[in-house]
C-alpha cells in the first residue's frame, strides 16, 4: 500500500469515527432538549447523560485529528479549502464552541438550565450541516481559482440541489444514528420507558434517512456525473449498506438483539461512507487536488505514518478502557456505581 | 480603517483567538499538575482535605477545559482559514508535532473523562490517582508539541526552499527540535504551573481573607504556594536561558525588546522607561552590564544592537514594555512565594501556625492570580510581535502568509462576540459553582459526594 493510500484511508477512518460519535453526541443533545420541551425529560435524560458526559471531549478530538491529519498528508488542502472555507468554517467553529461549552455548563455548572439546553440541543443539529459543506465542496464546481485567488461561489452553493441534499442527509442521519444508539443503550440499561420513546424516534427517522440517501445519490448524478459513474462501478458498497439498514431497522422493530442492530447501523454508514470515498478518488478536491499529485513529501509521510502507528498503540487501549468503563459496564449503564 | 486589508484583519483575529485561548490553555496545562499533587498528598497522608481539594479543583477544571477545547479547535482551524499559504509550507515541514499534539490531546481527553467519573468506582484510591498521570502527560505534552511548532516559526530549519519556491530536503524531526524549542517549551510549561498555582492559591487566599479559617483553606494555600515558589524559581532560571538563546539566535528580538540600539560590550539592561520619537530613552533604570550577563553570561560580552538589522526587518520597539511587564510580574510572584514560605516557617517555629496570615500577603496572593495571567499574555505578545515582520523567520513574511479571502473583518467581529460570551459565561458558571457548594458543606458531608 502506498503512503498516500494509507494516509487517506487513515483520515477517512477517523472522519468516519467522527461521523458516528458526533452523530450520537449531537443527536443526543437534541433529544435531551426535545424531551425537555415535550415533558418527557425525566424518562430519557438519565440515559443520555450517562453516556454523553464521559465522552464529549473525545468526540471533539476525532475532528481535530482529521483536519490536522489532512493538512499533514495533503498540505495543499490548507490553501484551497482554507481560503474558500473562511466563512462556513468560521460558522462551524462558532457553533462547535457554543455547543461544547454550553453542554459542559449545563452538566457541571448549572444543571437543567433550559437556555443552556436549548443552545447545545439546537446548535448540535446545525453543526453537521455546516461541516458537511466540506464534502459538498470537494465535488467541485463551487470553488474557483483566478489569478492566484481562491474563492467560494456562494450563489452556486446555495442554489444547488446537491448541496442541499447533503445538508438534509447530514441532519436526518444524525437523528437516526443517535436514536438507534440510544435505543440500544436504553435496552442495556433495562430502562423500558426510555427504550419505548427512543425506539419510536429511531423508527421515525429511518424512513427519511434512506430517502435522503437516495436523493444524494441522484443529486451527485446531476452535479458530477463522473463521480456518479464511479459510484455505480462500486455499487456493491451501497447495496451492502442498504442490506445493513434493513437488518438494523428490522431488529429495532422486533426489539431484539439491539447491539447487533447498532453494529448494522455502523456498517450501513461504513459501507456508504467508504464507497463514497473510494469512488471520489483520485480527487481530494475536483479538479484542483488529487491524491497522488498533491501528497506531502516522502520524509514527512514516513514520519507521520510512524507517529500514527505509535499513537495507535496508546490510543486503542485507552479508547477500549473508556468504552469498557462507560459503555460495556452493565452496572454503570444502569446508573449504579460499583467499586472495583 | 476604510480600506479592507485581509492581512491586518487576519492578524487581529489570530491575536484575539490566541490571547483568549492562552488563558484557558495555561490553566488547562497547569491545573492537572496541581490536582495530581493534591490527590497524591491526600492518598499518602490519608487526608480527606487534600482529596476534597483535588475533587473541587477537578470540578471547576471541567469548565475551563471546555472553553480551552473549543477555542483550541478554533485556533487549529483558523490557522488554515486565515494563513493558508503559511500552512501550505508548514504542512510539509512541521506537520509532525501538530499531529502528535492531537494524540496528546486524545489521551488527555480520554483519561480526563474517565477520571472525572470514577471517583467512587475503585476500591484502591491509587488506581484513581493513576488515571491522572495520562491527563498530566497529555496536557503538558500538547503544550510541548504546539510550542515546537511555534519554535519552528521563530527558528525554522529542517527544510530548504528551491528557486521555484518548492520545499526540498524536508527533515521532520529536525524541524521539530529547533534551537528555540528547549527554552520555549520549558518556559511555557513552568509558567503554566506557576499560573495555575497562583490561580488556585488565590481562591484559598480569598476565602481566608473573608474570614473563613478552616484548615482546608490553609492546606490549599500551602500546597499552591509551595508549588508556586518552586515553579517561579524554575521560570526565572529558564527565562535567563531564554535570554541567552535570543542573543545567539534572534538578536533583533532581544535588541528591540531591550532598546539596545548599538552593538557594544558591557551592555546595560534598560528597565522601564519611555521611548520618544528620536529613539531616546527617558526615565529608565539602567543596570550596568546586566544585558551582557543576560545575553552571554559575561559582563564584558558584546551584545548585537538593533542597528545591524535592516530597518524594514526590525520588530516594533514597544515590545520592551511587554518584556518589562512579564519580568516584573515574574519577580513579584517569586517574592510572594518566598514571603509565604518564610512566614509559615516562622509560625511553625513559634507554634502559631493556626494564626491567620498577614492580610497584605493574602491580598498579594489574590492579586497574583490575574497578574500571572497578564504576565503570560505579555510574554507571548513579546515573543510573537518580536519576530515581526516574519511569520517564518528568514523565509516568509507575515503578509505573504495571510489569506486573500473576503469577510475576514466580519469574522473578527463574530469571534470577538463569541469570546466575550464564553469569557463572561465561564466566569459566571465557575463562580456559581463554587459559591453554591462551599467547601465547608462538603466537608461536613464527609467529602465523598461527587
Amino acid at each position: 500500500m502506498s503512503y498516500e493510500i494509507l494516509g487517506i484511508t487513515v483520515l477517512w477512518i477517523f472522519l468516519y469515527g467522527y461521523l458516528i460519535v458526533a452523530s450520537i453526541d449531537f443527536g443526543a443533545g437534541f433529544y435531551s432538549f426535545f424531551s425537555l420541551i415535550t415533558g418527557k425529560r425525566h424518562r430519557i435524560h438519565p440515559i443520555v447523560e450517562r453516556y454523553l458526559t464521559p465522552v464529549w471531549e473525545v468526540t471533539n478530538v476525532f475532528l481535530v485529528f482529521f483536519f490536522v491529519g489532512i493538512i499533514g498528508f495533503f498540505p495543499e488542502t490548507a490553501y484551497y479549502y482554507g481560503t474558500s472555507l473562511l466563512v462556513p468554517g468560521s460558522i462551524a467553529i462558532v457553533l462547535l464552541a457554543i455547543r461544547g461549552v454550553y453542554y459542559v455548563y449545563s452538566q457541571y455548572g448549572n444543571r437543567n438550565n433550559k437556555f443552556y439546553m436549548f443552545l447545545y440541543g439546537v446548535s448540535g443539529l446545525l453543526i453537521p450541516a455546516s461541516l458537511s459543506i466540506v464534502l459538498t465542496l470537494s465535488e467541485g464546481g463551487y470553488i474557483h481559482e483566478q489569478g492566484g485567488v481562491v474563492s467560494l461561489d456562494y450563489h452556486a452553493l446555495f442554489t444547488s440541489a446537491y448541496s442541499w441534499s447533503v445538508v438534509v442527509l447530514a441532519i436526518v442521519s444524525v437523528l437516526y444514528i443517535s436514536a438507534m444508539f440510544l435505543t440500544y443503550y436504553a435496552a442495556k440499561a433495562k430502562d423500558k420507558e426510555a427504550l419505548d420513546i427512543l425506539r419510536s424516534y429511531a423508527l421515525f427517522w429511518s424512513v427519511p434517512t434512506i430517502l435522503c440517501s437516495l436523493w444524494v445519490f441522484f443529486a451527485i448524478q446531476r452535479h458530477n456525473l463522473d463521480h456518479f459513474n464511479k459510484m455505480v462501478d462500486n455499487a456493491w458498497f451501497f447495496i451492502a449498506s442498504f442490506i445493513c439498514y434493513v437488518i438494523a431497522v428490522y431488529l429495532v422493530w422486533k426489539r431484539s438483539r439491539l447491539q447487533l442492530s447498532f453494529v448494522m447501523v455502523m456498517l450501513q454508514f461504513g459501507f456508504a461512507f467508504f464507497g463514497y470515498g473510494k469512488s471520489h478518488l483520485p480527487y481530494i478536491l475536483v479538479p484542483y487536488l488529487t491524491l497522488h499529485e498533491h501528497f506531502t513529501n516522502e520524509s514527512m509521510a514516513l514520519a507521520l505514518v510512524i507517529v500514527f502507528l505509535l499513537g495507535l498503540l496508546v490510543l486503542v487501549p485507552s479508547l477500549y478502557l473508556l468504552l469498557r468503563l462507560f459503555l460495556f459496564d452493565a452496572s454503570y449503564v444502569r446508573g449504579k456505581l460499583s467499586k472495583k | 480603517m476604510s480600506h479592507y486589508d485581509p492581512v491586518i484583519y487576519s492578524r487581529m483575529l489570530t491575536t484575539l483567538t490566541l490571547a483568549f485561548h492562552i488563558i484557558y490553555a495555561t490553566i488547562g496545562v497547569g491545573v492537572p499538575m496541581l490536582i495530581a499533587l493534591a490527590e497524591w498528598m491526600g492518598i499518602k497522608r490519608k487526608d480527606p482535605h487534600y482529596l476534597l481539594l483535588a475533587r473541587r479543583w477537578a470540578r471547576g477544571y471541567t469548565i475551563t477545559v471546555a472553553v480551552g477545547v473549543v477555542t483550541g479547535t478554533a485556533i487549529g482551524l483558523q490557522l488554515s482559514l486565515l494563513w493558508p499559504s503559511f500552512m501550505l509550507v508548514a504542512g510539509q515541514s512541521i506537520a509532525l508535532p501538530l499531529f502528535m499534539e492531537t494524540f496528546a490531546f486524545f489521551i488527555e481527553a480520554i483519561f480526563l473523562g474517565i477520571y472525572l467519573y470514577t471517583w467512587n468506582r475503585f476500591r484502591n484510591p491509587m488506581k484513581h490517582f493513576m488515571l491522572l498521570i495520562p491527563v498530566v502527560i497529555g496536557s503538558s505534552g500538547s503544550a510541548f508539541f504546539i510550542t515546537c511548532v511555534n519554535a519552528f516559526m521563530n527558528t525554522p530549519r529542517g527544510f530548504n526552499i528551491s528557486d521555484t519556491g518548492k520545499l526540498t530536503d524536508v527533515q521532520p524531526f529536525l524541524a521539530m527540535f529547533t534551537a528555540s524549542m528547549p527554552t520555549k517549551a520549558a518556559h511555557v510549561l513552568a509558567t503554566a504551573y506557576v499560573t495555575a498555582s497562583f490561580i488556585l492559591g488565590a481562591m484559598a487566599a480569598m476565602a481566608l481573607l473573608k474570614g473563613k479559617n478552616h484548615v482546608y483553606y490553609r492546606k490549599a494555600l500551602k500546597i499552591t504556594m509551595v508549588a508556586g515558589l518552586i515553579f517561579s524559581l524554575a521560570t526565572i532560571l529558564i527565562g535567563d536561558l531564554s535570554g541567552k538563546y535570543l542573543a545567539a539566535y534572534q538578536p533583533e528580538k532581544l535588541a528591540a525588546g531591550e532598546w539596545h540600539f548599538k552593538t557594544e560590550r558591557y551592555a546595560p539592561l534598560i528597565v522601564g522607561g519611555i521611548l520618544d520619537d528620536q529613539n531616546q530613552v527617558h526615565y529608565a533604570l539602567k543596570i550596568p552590564y546586566a544585558l551582557s550577563i543576560l545575553s552571554h553570561g559575561l559582563p564584558s560580552a558584546e551584545v548585537q544592537g538593533l542597528d545591524e538589522t535592516p530597518k524594514d526587518l526590525q520588530p516594533p520597539l514597544w515590545i520592551h514594555y511587554m518584556f518589562d511587564l512579564m519580568v516584573s510580574i515574574g519577580m513579584l510572584l517569586l517574592f510572594i512565594g518566598l514571603w509565604y514560605v518564610i512566614a509559615m516557617r516562622r509560625r511553625r517555629k513559634s507554634g502559631e501556625s493556626a494564626r491567620p496570615l498577614n492580610k497584605l500577603l493574602l491580598s498579594l496572593i489574590v492579586v497574583g492570580a490575574p497578574l500571572s495571567v497578564i504576565s503570560i499574555e505579555a510574554g507571548w505578545i513579546y515573543t510573537e510581535v518580536g519576530r515581526q515582520p516574519w511569520i517564518l523567520v528568514g523565509f516568509m513574511k507575515t503578509v505573504q502568509g495571510a489569506t486573500k479571502s473576503e469577510h475576514v473583518d466580519l469574522m473578527l467581529w463574530i469571534f470577538a462576540g463569541l469570546y466575550l460570551i464564553l469569557g463572561v459565561s465561564s466566569a459566571y458558571v465557575l463562580r456559581r459553582m463554587f459559591k453554591h457548594h462551599p467547601a465547608e458543606e462538603e466537608l461536613k458531608g464527609g467529602g465523598s459526594k461527587a
